[in-house]
């Protein structure tokens, strides 16, 4: 399968304004979005609720008509093709599975659309059902499967059609938190064999680090970053960013020195060493992004602080400190044989190496 | 970066225009409603308050100036015996032969001698006047026949909510014990569907008659009189409660009995409950329902010509004035207009305002089922009264098939075929073909239709929605005899009197269009409520795996809402068979229309024909009922396939 070239999708300063229909006023739902991916990657929008991530990619699919730049798939503007004329396959958040169908009919629709011969489609749809685990499902009617097995022929009737661009729309989150995961892999696996170009839109971060080649995070109708999971875990560019992928603390300080390769940051009257990042001056106010993980809780250190929640999580201990006024969230991961400190307990914080970044 | 110009609306329209399958329904709908809806009304507008005349003016007084006639360029439009008209220049009036009259009317021959002084032209004066409508409200028939029609109005469907309200609330609330009383509720429920619009007032007659059943041989009353006011009002009631009974029931339904557990907790009786919970909940809908009511009666017009005596409606009013030797139809035009009017208003209130509060009162499903109540002193009176209601109906159709079975009804009470034999040699036959034909044409037509319409409401995005879902509901509060008026006007010298079209008037295919016209809105509302319940997603994939929209509509939506595809067949085919207002005005000689028969026979009295056509067409109309719903269960798509809740 997958014969075909294969192709990328480019948004060029992609606007889409709706009329707040009680006060009139307009409203940028996507604001300038440009983007590009990559012809066979696995990119995800990820974003809150209303950034603009389901409007984006209804507009790649057609449903929605941007007010402003140009759509293109592959090399071709695309953005006065009706949905039906645009190569890209849809799986949506109810799964809308012909309900008046059986699998195998779904799974048809959009061949005999195409005129595929009879031979052929009954060759591809064997195939791709295999691929979905759903080999002698085919008379089945939809509303006698599971939410799983719906969601694959969801998946299975979008894929037959070799699109150029496979598009999700929160295609999980109907599904309970463990089949979700196992889901997941199964898209991510499915996807890899095919090499087809997806767009996946999700509100949950953990999915789109599981499964994305790239990250794109939106917020308030605009891009606040793209890049790889780790990158964007590692070294998001905003608050927002840093906020909406996992748990996070933010320490305000003042950057005081600079030595070589490592800088002096004062936090609360205490100086701590951190890798020296580009673009700070000595003097100015920074804030320094720690992840959980990131910290570690010690007898010794630079960072005075106090215990005020202990809680043993089974893979973590979870602790609560107060650096200055400032609380701070701790996961010490594998405790065991380390010491536990309780709540009241004064302990020094300090940071693994490489592991904080500034804003 | 603010955008200066969006190019959204530009791509949806380049979108849109890229379905040409949709472009051209859409297109096509706009015309057809236009045509068969609005303007037939517009024409009845218009007629209301334009009068044309033609009169004769002396040539002399042409020529002189001071005739009241319109002179162009020093010619003036004249017309000849025909109504043909032609051009003449003012001095050249003598020679126009052809186009002289004499005093008389007489047209004068080329050679006659001509006296100037009595020679006249034919001259057209058109005006726009709202003197027709002072003219009938100063009429005496008009008025009494406009304050008739409110009254009867008032009363019926005053009538008919509080059965209907009773019904409901033994049905949700009382714990019925007998089966046989539940059947008959579903029997009172159903039978107004299938039946012919009057034959209640024919078993009236029957039962309670001069030479009634009852009234005459058990209560031997000898004077009894059925025909008037409350003659109509009853049978109306008994024709229209059960709507009211199935809004309501629909209502009651939805109140959470919580609520009510609530106040009954906080120490309320029951009929406090009752006045302060149930009843405040229910009164935006006890006004649809009014109001629902009050269209049916004001635009009946069935009942009123069988059993309404000398008790004029606007309906009987308006037939009379175009079938009757004055053929007023300047006057006709605006009473019909004055009843659409008053049914418009109705109409325009219940559905924008009342609607909306009622859905906004009683939101989401009852939590759990409700406790019935199973005291006596509630169960017993309630669950009696709605018995003798509902036997009483079911009576009244009984006399109907016996009407057409006994030898000579307040005679002879012999059972005989005679009525049906006479039935099928006069006609009879002829008129069962060709309600039966036309109605079938009327139905696949009808049902494809407010499926399409309803596609197009619920599902797509475009310019001049609004129309479409606007005047096909219109449809809905236009009496037919106000429709009929209407396509007379309108279509009897051909659209806009051009002659376009002309040859459907006075056919098959105008009666069709009848039909269809008037059963549209409720299969489009049907379809529309069965497309809302259909997440909008499913049709989305379909476009999106490529289908186009006349594709998505086949294999897609119309499969998803067969159902109400099948209903909508049946129901149309079930209201045209028993229609009977708008198309006793368009009928002709050419086809013989049963409801139209019945109205015959039964005006000249005679009662076991009348029946006897009636008891097959209930017979009819009940067996497409039944064959519906056995398609439904065993090939609709409620079987196979649950449909997602959005």
């Amino acid at each position: 399968m997958a014969q075909k070239e294969k192709k990328g999708v480019r948004l060029e300063h992609i606007s889409k304004i709706y009329n707040d229909p009680k006060t009139g006023k307009e409203f940028y739902a996507v604001n300038d979005v440009t983007l590009s991916i990559e012809p066979g990657s696995f990119v995800t929008l990820l974003g809150p609720s209303g950034c603009g991530k389901t409007t984006t990619l209804r507009m790649i699919a057609g449903f929605e008509s941007p007010d402003a730049g140009e759509i293109y798939l592959g090399d071709e503007a695309i953005n006065a093709l009706t949905p039906n004329k645009r190569d890209t396959a849809m799986v949506f958040q109810s799964y809308a599975l012909f309900p008046h169908y059986n699998v195998y009919d779904n799974v048809a629709y959009g061949l005999k659309l195409r005129k595929v011969p009879k031979k052929e489609m009954d060759e591809r749809i064997a195939r791709i059902l295999d691929l979905v685990e759903l080999t002698g499902m085919e008379t089945r009617m939809t509303n006698q499967l599971s939410g799983g097995q719906q969601q694959r022929v969801a998946l299975a009737r979008a894929m037959v059609v070799e699109p150029s661009v496979l598009l999700f729309d929160e295609p999980l989150s109907n599904l309970d938190a463990k089949l979700r995961v196992s889901m997941r892999t199964e898209i991510r696996r499915i996807q890899q064999t095919l090499g087809i170009t997806a767009v996946y839109v999700t509100h949950d971060q953990a999915e789109a680090m599981a499964i994305s080649d790239n990250i794109i995070i939106m917020n308030k109708g605009v891009i606040a970053q793209m890049g790889s999971p780790e990158e964007i875990y590692h070294h998001p560019k905003s608050e927002f960013v840093a906020d909406f992928i996992g748990e996070v603390n933010f320490l305000t300080g003042e950057l005081v020195g600079r030595d070589g390769g490592k800088c002096t940051v004062r936090i609360s009257g205490h100086d701590v060493t951190v890798d020296n990042p580009d673009g700070f001056d000595v003097g100015k106010t920074c804030k320094l992004v720690l992840r959980p993980e990131a910290g570690i809780l010690a007898d010794e250190g630079a960072l005075p602080c106090r215990v005020v929640l202990s809680c043993f999580m089974g893979a973590y201990q979870n602790y609560h400190v107060m650096v200055g006024d400032t609380l701070v969230k701790l996961a010490d991961y594998c405790p065991v044989g380390r010491k536990v400190y309780r709540v009241g307990d004064t302990a020094y914080l300090s940071f693994r190496e490489g592991c904080v970044h500034m804003l | 970066m603010p955008v200066k110009t969006r190019q959204g609306a530009a791509l949806e329209r380049k979108k849109f225009f890229a379905d040409p399958v949709m472009v051209i329904t859409i297109a096509l709908l706009t015309v057809l409603l236009a045509l068969f809806i609005l303007y037939p009304l517009a024409m009845l507008l218009l007629d209301s308050v334009y009068v044309r005349e033609t009169k004769l003016v002396l040539v002399t007084d042409v020529l002189a100036g001071t005739a009241d006639t319109e002179i162009k360029d020093g010619t003036i439009q004249v017309l000849n015996k025909k109504g043909e008209t032609a051009k003449f220049a003012v001095d050249d009036l003598n020679a126009a032969w052809g186009y002289l009259f004499a005093k008389n009317g007489r047209v004068l021959k080329e050679g006659d001698a001509i006296d100037p002084a009595n020679c006249y032209v034919k001259v057209q004066k058109n005006q726009l006047t709202l003197d027709a409508f002072p003219r009938i409200f100063a009429d005496y028939t008009f008025n009494n026949a406009f304050f008739n029609t409110l009254k009867l109005g008032m009363i019926t469907s005053f009538g008919s909510v509080i059965i209907g309200l009773l019904f409901a609330y033994v049905d949700c609330y009382v714990n019925v014990r007998s089966r046989t009383v539940k059947k008959m509720f579903d029997v009172v429920s159903t039978l107004p569907v299938v039946s012919p619009p009057f034959v209640l007032s024919l078993s009236m007659i029957l039962l309670f008659g001069r030479g009634g059943l009852i009234t005459r041989e058990l209560l031997h009353i000898y004077d009894s009189n059925v025909y008037g006011l409350w003659g109509i009002a009853i049978v109306q009631t008994l024709t229209f409660f059960p709507v009211c009974y199935m809004m309501l029931k629909g209502l009651l339904k939805n109140i959470d009995p919580s609520m009510e557990e609530a106040a009954r907790n906080m120490g309320a009786g029951r009929m406090k409950v009752f006045t302060t919970v149930t009843l405040p909940l229910m009164l935006p809908g006890l006004g649809n329902a009014f109001l629902v009511t009050f269209i049916e009666s004001v635009a009946d017009f069935a009942n009123p010509m069988m059993i309404g005596g000398s008790y004029d409606t606007l309906a009987t009013t308006i037939y009379l004035r175009i079938t009757g030797g004055s053929y007023d139809t300047n006057g006709a035009a605006a009473m019909a207009v004055v009843l659409l009017c008053i049914t418009l208003l109705l109409f325009l209130i219940q559905k924008y305002y009342l609607e909306a509060k009622t859905a906004a009162t009683l939101t989401g499903k009852a939590s759990r089922a409700r406790a019935l109540i199973d005291d006596k002193s509630v169960r017993v009176p309630l669950t009696t009264i709605c018995s003798v209601i509902s036997a009483f109906v079911i009576m009244m159709y009984i006399a109907i098939p016996f009407g057409a079975l006994f030898k000579l009804w307040g005679r002879d009470y012999s059972l005989s075929l005679k009525w049906f034999n006479q039935l099928f040699r006069d006609d009879g036959f002829k008129a069962f073909t060709d309600s039966f034909m036309l109605s079938l044409i009327a139905s696949p037509i009808t049902a494809l239709l407010s499926m399409i319409i309803s596609y197009l409401v619920v599902k797509k995005k475009f310019r001049g929605k609004a129309f479409i879902e606007f005047v096909s509901m219109l449809a809905m509060a236009v009496p037919g005899t106000v429709l009929g008026v209407g396509y007379i006007r309108g279509f009897a010298g051909g659209v806009f009197r051009t002659g376009f079209m002309q040859g459907i008037y006075g056919t098959g295919i105008i009666l069709v269009i009848v039909f269809v016209v008037r059963s549209l809105p409720v299969g489009t509302r049907s379809g529309i409520s069965a497309l809302r319940q259909i997440d909008k997603s499913i049709e989305e994939s379909a476009y999106d795996l490529g289908a186009g929209s006349a594709k998505v509509f086949t294999t897609v939506t119309l499969p998803l809402i067969k159902d109400s595809f099948l209903s909508g067949l049946v129901t149309t085919f079930v209201r045209s068979i028993t229609a009977i207002s708008a198309v006793i005005l368009l009928v002709t000689p050419r086809y013989l229309l049963i409801t139209c028969r019945i109205n015959e026979f039964a005006e000249k009295g005679a009662y076991g024909v009348a029946c006897a056509y009636a008891t097959i067409l209930i017979l009819i109309t009940y067996a497409a009922i039944v064959l519906m719903n056995w398609v439904i269960a065993h090939f609709g798509t409620s079987k196979a396939v649950r449909l997602k809740e959005d």
